[in-house]
Parts: structure tokens; sequence; C-alpha cells
């Protein structure tokens, strides 16, 4: 089964947990997943989904932890250009825009 | 994202209903976007609305500039689905790699011998004829059609319904001959070149597949294919 992040992010906040969506929003070259593709966080920095082949999903959820304190949005974005492009850069040469939000 | 955006998406998809979210990448402000409506507080006006509502119905994701930043909407569309007509042995593998793909899967088979086989457990049922099935199921631009029973009383009305339909794909189980002896059939039923040409025949990609699970690989690349626009 094809698994739905959404659902899942929802169910974890029913549960009272705290919980960050992180969504591909834009994509150049050949970046390893297609807009629209989902990462859900929880608070305690367990996570479903994929926004990358692996490559950046690190950062992400580091960033979703700080949105779920926070409560503050924020767009990321990830390439080969990107001054991070050695920690945290796309092995395929891709770039991609990832948004992350609380859900409150 | 708030608790009742949230809420209303979720409500929508759990109802298959065709829905998207539009968000202001800049200030996080969200808008539900139905066929003909739309609920939440990030303001759109009538062309950006319009736009989104056009997304959602081209079933594609992507992000427009406003005044007020970039917008992203995503687009939320019930799965695909595919329905196979015979609940034969290629059946089973077929189902189950359909539904690994995204699709939502129905068996139809009015042989209820077959279609109440142990293999088909999970998955939605019909043992109705194929043209009332279809009748129900109405095939639409989002659904792909594929028949493996062999058996001209059972595949000849699925196919029919289907070309009356708009099924983005359409597949028929069975060899060169079986097939041109097919289209001869429904040509005489009154489609023309046109529409038996929709018809992928003999169904699924060349790779030379021998086994079930084979044959329902190359049957899986071939929608993919048509539904991607690669073909």
């Amino acid at each position: 089964m094809s698994e739905d992040v959404l659902d899942q992010a929802a169910a974890w906040r029913k549960e009272g947990r705290k919980v960050a969506l992180a969504t591909v929003v834009t994509t150049w070259g050949s970046s390893p997943r297609p807009v629209g593709s989902q990462l859900a966080v929880d608070g305690e920095g367990k996570f479903l989904g994929s926004v990358s082949g692996g490559c950046i999903e690190g950062a992400v959820i580091k960033e979703a932890l700080d949105a779920i304190g926070t409560g503050r949005p924020r767009l990321l974005d990830f390439g080969v250009t990107n001054e991070q492009a050695w920690e945290v850069g796309l092995a395929c040469g891709g770039k991609v825009q990832v948004y992350v939000e609380r859900l409150d | 994202m708030k608790p009742e955006i949230l809420e209303a998406l979720q409500k929508a998809r759990a109802a298959k209903r065709p829905v998207a979210l539009a968000t202001n990448l800049k200030s996080g402000q969200q808008k539900v976007i139905f066929e003909t409506e739309s609920e939440g507080p990030l303001c759109l006006d009538v062309d950006m609305l319009a736009g989104a509502a056009d997304m959602l119905k081209r079933d594609e994701s992507g992000t427009f500039q406003t005044g007020a930043g970039p917008v992203f909407v995503q687009v939320f569309n019930p799965p695909p689905r595919l329905v196979i007509v015979g609940a034969v042995h290629i059946a089973e593998p077929l189902a189950r790699m359909a539904t690994l793909a995204g699709y939502g899967t129905t068996l139809v088979d009015p042989r209820r011998a077959f279609a109440a086989s142990q293999k088909f457990d999970g998955f939605e049922v019909s043992t109705d004829w194929p043209d009332e099935a279809l009748a129900v199921l109405k095939p639409d631009t989002r659904t792909a059609v594929v028949t493996l029973t062999h058996d001209p009383k059972i595949d000849d009305p699925a196919l029919e319904a289907a070309l009356k339909s708009q099924a983005f794909y359409i597949g028929a189980l069975g060899s060169r001959k079986t097939h041109a002896a097919r289209l001869a059939r429904l040509k005489e039923r009154g489609f023309d070149d046109t529409a038996l040409a929709r018809i992928h025949g003999p169904v699924g990609l060349a790779i030379g597949a021998l086994s079930p699970a084979e044959i329902a690989v190359s049957i899986v690349a071939e929608i993919t294919k048509v539904r991607r626009g690669e073909d």
C-alpha cells in the first residue's frame, strides 16, 4: 500500500503529538521526489515519508523540529549551488524547495 | 496549518472529493480549494481562484506568483482507479501491483466461483456483468480498464462500455489473433478504427513476460506510460 503521509500526520496530531509537515513545492533538474511529496515529523524527531532520496531529510527534520517549537513556517532551498552542498547537497545534482509548517 | 484547514482537507479526501490546498509560502496563510468553492483565510482574487481550480482539474500541483508572495497549490485528488475484468490468475498480481502503484482497484467477474476466490480478499469485487458494473463505476479520465477473461461474452461488453467512457487506458489480454477477432467483432458493433485504436492489445509492454506476475508488471508499466504521457 502506498503510504499517506498527511493521514499519518493528522493521526499523530489527533493523539496529541506535536507535528510538522514538510512538502516539496518546487523542483529543478533531476530531483529525486516530485512536487507534493511529503515528510511528517513529530516532536520526538520520528518521521514518515520523504522529500528526497534521503539526502536532505536530516536537515529538513532539524528545521521541522524548530518549526514545531516556534510555530513559524519556512521555505528551505536545497541544491548543488547551496553553500551547505557538501553537508546536505543532493547527490543527483537537482534542486528542491521544501516548505515546512507546523500542524496547529 | 490551522486545525480547521486540516479537517476540511481530510474530510474531502475521505469522501474522495477532489480537493487542493493553497498556501502562501511567505505568510503561511492557507485556503482549501474545491472544484467550485473554497474556504480558509488566504486571500486570492477571482483569477487566482480560477487558476487554482484549474490546477485541481488538471491534477497538477505547482506554484504561482501573487503580489503577496508565491502561492503553492497542492492537489489531493482521489487515487486513480483500475477496473480489472476477469478474476483469473493474472488478476491477483495485477491487483496487488496496481494497489502498490497507488490505484484503487476493483475486480469484476460475473462468474461467482472466480470472483469468490480467496485470493481477492481485501479488494473490491463486483459479480455484476461488466456492462452493468461499469455503468456503476463510471470510468473517468483517471480510470484504467483491463479485460483478462479471453471470453467474448465477458470481455466484449466491458470493452464496449470502456470505449464509450473517458477511461485513459483500455487494455485487453489475448494473442494477436484473438485481438484481431475481437476488433472485428467490435467493428461490427459500430466502433470505428479511431475508437478501436484506444484498446491496447495484446495488453502490456513487450518485455517478454511469461508468468502471471511478469504479465502484471508489463500491464502496470504500460498503464504508467500512458498515464505519464510517455505514450
